[in-house]
């Protein structure tokens, strides 16, 4: 039914947080945070552990509630939009996915469609589409009857994806997608979120990866966005030693001139000063 | 790009095309459901000729009938009386209680992830039966809260109780199931302490005997009040059926697909525990129906709710059927509650879920 509504919608701005914060235990997880995803691109989060990429994520789905600041669906809230309506935009991929109940892969691609569908009414043929479609461009038709107990790590994540493509989203959020693969699996996973034609945030831990596929990154530290841009403009030596602490050397020698990131033994950089003010979008 | 660059895997076969796979399932499904519904039919039909005084399942037909007003009764007012006022309303309660408590425990193993989950495990009948022996022995609420209302108070009660425990500890699967382990010694306890102080050695006998869980002595009007919460609450269910497959993955995986997480949880765990005590109410206490069912029914149906809640109801009521037939008649004339008998066989099958949750993790 919101198929048609899409054509119509204001120009599509789509999913954006404005002066996003949350405290959780009296702590500031997220202090002010704003990030516009430009509509269509690969866009990485980087940050040390605890910078608040996840907490970000997970108040950008509408998971949890922002404390101050909002965000925003092509221009409404996502109180306004409503969460049926939100989880037929956005869709999310978390970094490790656990159950125990007994699913196949075609089970758990289904679970896409539940926003799409009403409390009673079965499974229509535009439903059977868009899971085969999922299917498809995960490369997991012919693995559709498998149990989901049976699949490797980098296996999972690809359904989960297929998953989150059967909810036929605009908007893709990935929390560290990547986190438990081997290397072949998270390039390839990246490759294919990188190929989605959908707004895709991604966070990520792996500065070279994060060159490799995103068309933008947004860096945070400390809950606040301290930089943001091509992943030319900001993966810088200078950067990864006021954000990661580290000495790094960055050379242009990436696929099609991206930063390459080489880090250096020796202790941890100390003492520079807060670059708060370079803040990005 | 993924499409080309991965090696066929051997153990793939091609993908059947939809729509005759959604028909054969259609016709799998309606299958199995008349074959369900038949089975149980026939259990209560064989089940109720069973015991002391000799029937034939032509004789049961026949009270049914006449006393559906579909033709003359041609049987002794006795054995009438035996068939319509004895053993009719105990075996139709038996399949309303195994279809309940079943209903029951797969809702509560898929909304708080837990396989172990089962009202008896989690201690919500022993809060159900504090609540009846509360007002049964103390006469609390001077008549104006029956013996259900009291038995939904003192679920509610448990389940909070289990629900805060498990939280405040961590939520994970053997949490929640330790939490129900102290609710149930609580509540057993508090019990017992009612029973021993305040009640008379008439009312204690009785009050142990159902605690244990037994269907001895019910009548139509336990069988009514139990199936209307019954066809309440599963439709309720049903209703929610998409949402409960949402919680495959967890409560922020359900959140992320459009379910109103709080909501629901309140609704479905209020249902489950409200049917609990109408079941405990008339039954007792009757353990481990709810936890070995949904696993069977699970392996027939696989674990879509839609699918999955009728065919756990229909096989927990011909599993308690039968069980209650059994522990009517193996020791004739002495009758076992069948609670004694459901957790003989439930405790076996509850360390094999054990055992393989433990596997799995």
């Amino acid at each position: 039914m919101n198929r048609e509504k899409r054509g119509t919608d204001a120009p599509g701005d789509g999913l954006r947080a404005t002066r996003v914060s949350r405290e959780a235990g009296g702590r500031i997880i997220l202090d002010g945070v704003s990030v516009a995803p430009p509509p269509g691109t690969t866009v990485g989060l980087l940050g040390p552990n605890g910078s608040g990429k996840t907490t970000l994520l997970r108040v950008m789905a509408g998971v949890l509630a922002a404390g101050a600041g909002v965000v925003t669906l092509d221009g409404r809230t996502l109180a306004e939009t409503g969460r049926r309506a939100v989880a037929r935009r956005v869709a999310v991929v978390d970094q490790h996915a656990v159950t125990q109940v007994d699913l196949s892969v075609l089970d758990v691609v289904r679970l896409g469609r539940i926003p799409h569908r009403r409390a009673w009414s079965a499974s229509g043929p535009e439903d059977e589409d868009a899971v085969r479609e999922a299917l498809a461009r995960t490369g997991l038709a012919d693995r559709a009857a498998q149990s989901w107990h049976t699949l490797s790590g980098g296996e999972r994540q690809r359904v989960q994806i297929a998953r989150a493509l059967a909810q036929q989203p605009r908007e893709l959020l990935l929390d560290e997608p990547t986190n438990h693969l081997d290397i072949q699996h998270q390039l390839e996973l990246l490759a294919l979120v990188a190929a989605l034609p959908v707004t895709a945030v991604v966070a990520l831990h792996d500065l070279n990866l994060a060159a490799m596929f995103c068309d933008r990154v947004t860096v945070m530290k400390d809950g606040r966005v301290v930089a943001g841009g091509t992943p030319s403009e900001v993966i810088t030596e200078e950067l990864i030693a006021d954000v990661y602490r580290v000495r790094a050397v960055v050379t242009p020698e990436g696929p099609d001139g991206r930063p390459s990131v080489r880090f250096l033994p020796g202790e941890a950089v100390h003492g520079r000063p807060e670059h708060d003010e370079r803040a990005g979008p | 790009m993924t499409r080309t660059d991965h090696t066929p895997d051997v153990r793939a076969e091609p993908p059947p095309p939809a729509p005759t796979a959604a028909g054969a399932r259609i016709l799998r499904d309606g299958l199995l459901w008349s074959a369900g519904v038949a089975l149980l039919l026939l259990s209560v039909a064989v089940a109720v000729t069973i015991g002391p005084a000799r029937i034939s399942v032509p004789d049961v037909w026949s009270a049914v009938a006449s006393h559906l007003g579909l033709g003359e009764g041609r049987l002794t007012p006795i054995r009438d009386g035996i068939i319509w006022n004895l053993r009719m309303p105990r075996t139709l309660l038996a399949a309303v209680c195994g279809a309940g408590l079943a209903v029951c425990g797969t809702v509560m193993q898929s909304l708080l992830r837990n396989p172990l989950a089962d009202p008896f495990v989690l201690g919500v009948s022993s809060g159900a039966s504090t609540g009846a022996v509360v007002v049964v022995v103390l006469g609390v609420g001077g008549g104006a809260v029956s013996i259900s209302g009291g038995a939904f108070i003192g679920a509610l009660c448990s389940f909070a109780l289990v629900l805060l425990l498990s939280h405040t500890l961590g939520g994970s699967t053997d949490r929640v199931v330790l939490s129900g382990v102290a609710a149930m010694q609580l509540f057993s306890a508090l019990t017992s302490f009612v029973v021993m102080t305040a009640a008379d050695a008439e009312q204690t006998r009785g009050v142990l005997f159902w605690l244990l869980g037994s269907l001895s002595g019910v009548g139509w009007s336990d069988v009514w009040m139990c199936s209307a919460v019954l066809a309440v609450t599963l439709l309720t269910c049903l209703g929610h059926a998409r949402t409960l497959d949402a919680f495959a993955f967890g409560r922020d995986a359900a959140a992320s697909l459009g379910v109103h997480v709080a909501r629901t949880r309140i609704v479905l765990l209020c249902t489950t525990a409200l049917l609990t005590a109408a079941l405990v109410s008339s039954a007792g206490a009757i353990g481990f129906v709810g936890l070995v069912l949904p696993h069977a029914a699970r392996a027939l149906t696989g674990s879509g709710h839609r699918r999955l809640l009728p065919v756990t109801a229909l096989a927990g009521a011909v599993f308690l059927v039968w069980v209650d037939t059994l522990a009517r008649t193996v020791l004739d004339p002495q009758e076992v509650p069948v609670g004694v008998v459901t957790s003989l066989i439930g405790v076996p099958a509850f360390v094999l879920v054990l055992h393989r949750t433990r596997r799995s993790t």
